[in-house]
């Protein structure tokens, strides 16, 4: 693969990974050409083309366009078995994944883009091993308070699950049965695996 | 100062801005207060700084000064720092810049970092955008990683490696240790990555892939471990186990299998049980399928898997994803020329793909359908193809009528269908069609003779409904120019012949002559097939006025072909039946060597040429004999009917026309248009010689010796037949050196009688400037008791006289 590229239907760029040398400007320039094509594609044409020299592989999610770039040998189904598991991963780690996750999450995007794909080839055929993966990098970040956007707070302690709801009615409390605050010490013992039950969806922010 | 915001404060805010100025101000304020924050070399707050800035690069803003702080990230203990910062890395240094090699020192530490992540981090960035002096640099670090037990390191290290050996081939070497027992490894990570890095390896080096070849035994094993395996549920994907893996042991296995007997023997097994036993409902089942199909065709497979290989294909090709149906095309045509017969099989489907809505699927299945042709399907493939023709987008219309024109050369079951086809194609796609099909075109209706008068006919309705599309009209206005007669007299056999008048002709000419519509090419054909009628219509007064009328023509072409047409009327009148005379057949020239086959005949050509006409070649005898009542006589014993040029100014575009010819042929037509009438048969004393004597045919040749120009040698050829059966269309046709010139007149017939009852004689002009030793290859072709006969033969046995 020589590069992913994410955008939205306008033609808004979410995330960009190139495994090839090129400069700022001809990676705008491919960008901006490549977005045009891609969106100006109907719905009922097949998900490959061909563009300079290059297999162009694309799918849409929702509001996603998930488009990779391959060589001449390279399979193009294969290639959207690998967008979806992409796609996958994401919707593991986030929880129903939208695009606002990858807006707001765009580092941890790449993170988990980085330990998928390396050098621009699947590192890891088990959807299972990379998610612990990342999990446990997560775990080594200092300091990591996790919480929801300002209208939630969620406690969680190491004892008992103290629950609390101080979501103060906004329109995302509908989804959320529980609430949980996680506060992840550094010391790794003290971290608890959470329990999917429990769980709808949680967005974890570092505290970047 | 206050904590610079979070990043997700800044997403939102940004995201709020409702203009792009709005954002742009919003923009630099931040960055101005990132910049200020690195100047105080904040430990705090880079990482947040920095991972704002990302985000403001990926909205396209400029963000290069933060690249140092990035190093700062990476260098730094707190692995959240490291992690922004390799990640800040690998999107804002690029290898061009000095700057990235700083990193080389840090990535080395983290190689060997206590935590498994760090050293992740590390050889992710490495591999992701490493310069090859970093990769020079590292590579032993990677090679060291590469043997450990840990597989979560293992299988980074492998791909890394791939990257190294990408940008430092040299450095291959290193890594070959440290395969050798990759492929033992229970982890499918490893695994996957192992056989990455073995294929890269194997591509690179034929060395290398010779030492692979005896992984072939376990590649295969692997794989039908994978197949045979029971539900996976760690890498299950749609009942199928881990597919990515499958994928590449089966490309591993191809460019193993390529070439070498033995590898390609010990997969067949694998490769069939692959391919009868994958699940097809879901593309991942198919991706594999596609793989193996690709590794079929390009080992040495033996018959029967091919043959599944291409049904597989075939099954492809009505699946409902289009994808799926996309890839098999391309497979198809990668397979075409090699399993035709098996492609042939699957031929309906492909033409039916002519009809799917997507452009890239319609492209190959045109290609593939051409591909396809033959003569047996050529009736069928072509209606399909000129339906194709009518509908597809015009991107498509000029490869397609290409297409076309070159199958149905190639394949056509009769003349009428060819030049029905062509009409077809002129008709619906004209404007697209490439411009050196109108002189093919051209060519190929003069040499079907017995369709003039259709094709003529067609052509002349084809213009009344449309004069738009200008290749039509050029070989339209050609042929009307030439076969007018025909249009007039209503002489056609093979449909309903349309009752037309001279002047309405005339009025579509002069029509094209005026349109907008017309371009100057078009301009030009359309004048000279009026001029072409004034000797076949009798409204001779009209076209005289229409080309005086053009004579003060703008256009500098139009002009001159008029002024030229004009001189024509007026000082050579008698010479304007035959410079306007009938066209021959047209021959695809050829040269035949060292020497150039000169077949000029008993045929004029229009003076100023028609720019892409091809030269003309061959030789209708019959028309000898229309000049000869034309010029009312037979007090000329031979008419110099050889006329090739007129004015030099033409002259440039005749040396096109008529190829290699020189110039100094047609400026000695020229004398020999004088010489004509000067010219002495008597004999110089020169013996005769037996040029040609087989089969019955005996040609002796004569020689004089033309009185003023000592260098020209007259030869005339007696032909005669022993045989008990005529000769008919009896054509002589002589080539020589390129020192000398030669020019062939006319014959006196071409039937050579039965039982030497009479001769058929020729004269031919040789210029022999250098004096050098006259050599001469001849051609004689007629038809002899209902069968066609050819024959070439040297002449070499000149008398000195004849050249000295």
């Amino acid at each position: 693969m020589q590069f992913m590229l994410l955008f939205s239907r306008q033609g808004k760029l979410r995330l960009q990974k190139w495994y090839v040398p090129l400069s700022d400007k001809e990676k705008k320039k491919i960008t901006r050409e490549l977005v045009q094509t891609v969106l100006a594609r109907k719905p009922k044409m097949c998900s490959f083309l061909e563009w300079r020299d290059l297999k162009i592989v694309y799918k849409r999610y929702a509001s996603l366009y998930f488009c990779c770039a391959i060589e001449d040998q390279d399979n193009e189904l294969i290639t959207l078995e690998i967008i979806h598991r992409y796609v996958e991963l994401l919707d593991k780690y986030f929880g129903s994944v939208c695009e606002l996750d990858i807006i707001f999450n765009f580092e941890k995007a790449y993170f988990i883009l980085d330990e998928f794909l390396l050098g621009g080839e699947a590192q890891e055929t088990s959807k299972k091993n990379v998610l612990k993966a990342i999990e446990q990098a997560d775990l080594l970040q200092e300091d990591t308070k996790v919480s929801f956007s300002p209208s939630f707070l969620m406690v969680w302690s190491r004892n008992a699950a103290e629950v609390r709801d101080s979501c103060g009615g906004s329109e995302q409390a509908s989804w959320v049965k529980t609430a949980f605050l996680l506060l992840v010490s550094t010391e790794r013992k003290f971290w608890i695996t959470l329990n999917k039950d429990m769980l709808r969806k949680i967005k974890m922010q570092a505290p970047l | 100062m206050p904590a610079p915001i979070r990043l997700r404060e800044l997403i939102r805010t940004i995201r709020t801005a409702r203009t792009q100025a709005e954002e742009r101000e919003m923009i630099q304020k931040e960055c101005a207060a990132i910049r200020s924050s690195f100047r105080e070399e904040d430990n705090t707050y880079r990482c947040r700084n920095v991972a704002k800035l990302l985000y403001m690069h990926m909205l396209g803003y400029p963000a290069h000064f933060g690249q140092l702080e990035c190093l700062k990230l990476i260098a730094s203990q707190k692995f959240t720092d490291k992690r922004i910062g390799y990640l800040g890395a690998m999107l804002l240094l690029d290898e061009r810049q000095d700057v990235h090699l700083l990193m080389t020192n840090c990535i080395k530490n983290d190689l060997n970092h206590s935590t498994q992540y760090v050293q992740g981090l590390a050889l992710c960035t490495l591999g992701c955008m490493g310069s090859s002096e970093m990769c020079r640099d590292l590579a032993g670090e990677v090679e060291k990683l590469l043997k450990t037990s840990n597989s979560y390191l293992r299988k980074k290290a492998a791909l890394c490696a791939v990257h190294v050996i990408r940008k430092v081939p040299e450095l291959m070497e290193m890594f070959l240790p440290a395969t050798k027992n990759l492929l033992s490894e229970k982890n499918h990570g490893v695994l996957h990555t192992s056989v990455v890095l073995l294929t890269e390896m194997c591509e690179r080096s034929p060395d290398m892939l010779a030492h692979f070849r005896k992984l072939v035994p376990q590649l295969v094993r692997i794989l039908k471990n994978l197949i045979m395996s029971g539900y996976s549920p760690e890498h299950d994907v749609s009942g199928i186990s881990d597919p990515f893996l499958q994928v590449r042991i089966l490309r591993l296995l191809r460019i193993l299998g390529k070439g070498d007997d033995d590898s390609s023997e010990a997969m067949n097994d694998i490769l069939a049980q692959v391919a009868t036993n994958t699940e097809t409902s879901k593309n991942v089942g198919n991706a594999i399928l596609y793989e193996t199909v690709l590794t079929i065709m390009d080992i040495k497979s033996e018959s029967g898997l091919r043959v599944l290989a291409i049904n597989i294909l075939g099954r492809f090709l009505l699946n409902n994803d289009k994808n799926i149906r996309y890839v098999a095309l391309t497979s198809l045509l990668k397979t075409v020329q090699t399993d035709h017969n098996a492609v042939q099989r699957h031929r309906s489907t492909i033409v039916d793909c002519l009809k799917d809505l997507d452009v890239s699927i319609k492209r190959r299945a045109m290609e593939l359908s051409f591909a396809l042709v033959n003569g047996n399907n050529i009736r069928g493939m072509m209606k399909e193809l000129l339906y194709f023709l009518d509908s597809c987008d015009p991107e498509f219309k000029a490869d397609c009528a290409s297409g076309v024109f070159l199958a149905a050369e190639k394949y056509a079951p009769s003349k009428r269908w060819h030049i029905d086809t062509i009409m077809r194609v002129l008709t619906t796609a004209g404007s697209y069609v490439r411009d050196d099909s109108v002189p093919n075109l051209i060519q190929l209706i003069t040499n079907s003779v017995e369709m003039h008068a259709y094709t003529v006919q067609r052509l002349y309705k084809a213009l009344l409904d449309d004069i738009s599309q200008q290749p039509l009209v050029q070989v339209a206005s050609w042929c009307i120019g030439e076969y007018g007669d025909l249009l007039i007299s209503g002489q056609c056999e093979e449909e309903e012949p349309i009752q037309v008048t001279e002047d309405e002709v005339l009025d579509v000419l002069e029509g094209l002559l005026v349109s907008n519509l017309s371009s100057p090419v078009t301009r030009g054909y359309s004048l000279t097939a009026i001029m072409k009628l004034s000797t076949r219509f009798s409204s001779v007064n009209r076209i005289k006025k229409v080309v005086s009328i053009y004579g003060s023509s703008i256009d500098v072409e139009l002009q001159q072909r008029a002024v030229e047409y004009n001189a024509l009327f007026k000082k050579y009148d008698h010479m304007r039946p035959a410079l306007l005379e009938r066209m021959p057949i047209m021959e695809k020239t050829a040269s035949n060597g060292p020497t150039e086959i000169v077949q000029t005949n008993g045929e004029a050509e229009p003076s100023v040429v028609e720019p892409k006409h091809p030269p003309p070649v061959g030789q209708p005898a019959s028309q000898g004999n229309d000049l000869l009542d034309l010029l009312g006589g037979n007090d000329v014993p031979v008419i110099p009917t050889t006329m090739p040029t007129k004015p030099a100014s033409a002259g440039g575009e005749l040396l096109d026309l008529l190829g290699d010819l020189s110039l100094g042929l047609s400026l000695m037509a020229f004398y020999l248009f004088d010489l004509f009438k000067t010219v002495n048969f008597l004999s110089t004393g020169i013996p005769p010689m037996t040029a040609y004597n087989k089969n019955g045919l005996k040609i002796d040749f004569t020689f004089e010796r033309a009185n003023p120009n000592p260098n020209v040698a007259v030869i005339t050829i007696h032909a005669s037949n022993s045989t008990e059966a005529d000769m008919t269309d009896f054509v002589f046709q002589a080539a020589v050196p390129k020192t000398f010139q030669l020019q062939l007149l006319s014959p006196s017939s071409n039937v050579v009688p039965a039982l030497n009852q009479g001769t058929v004689t020729q004269v031919i002009r040789v210029l022999n400037q250098q004096k050098q030793q006259l050599r001469m290859r001849i051609k004689l072709t007629y038809i002899h008791k209902g069968s066609a006969v050819q024959d070439l033969a040297e002449v070499n046995n000149f008398p000195p006289q004849s050249w000295q």
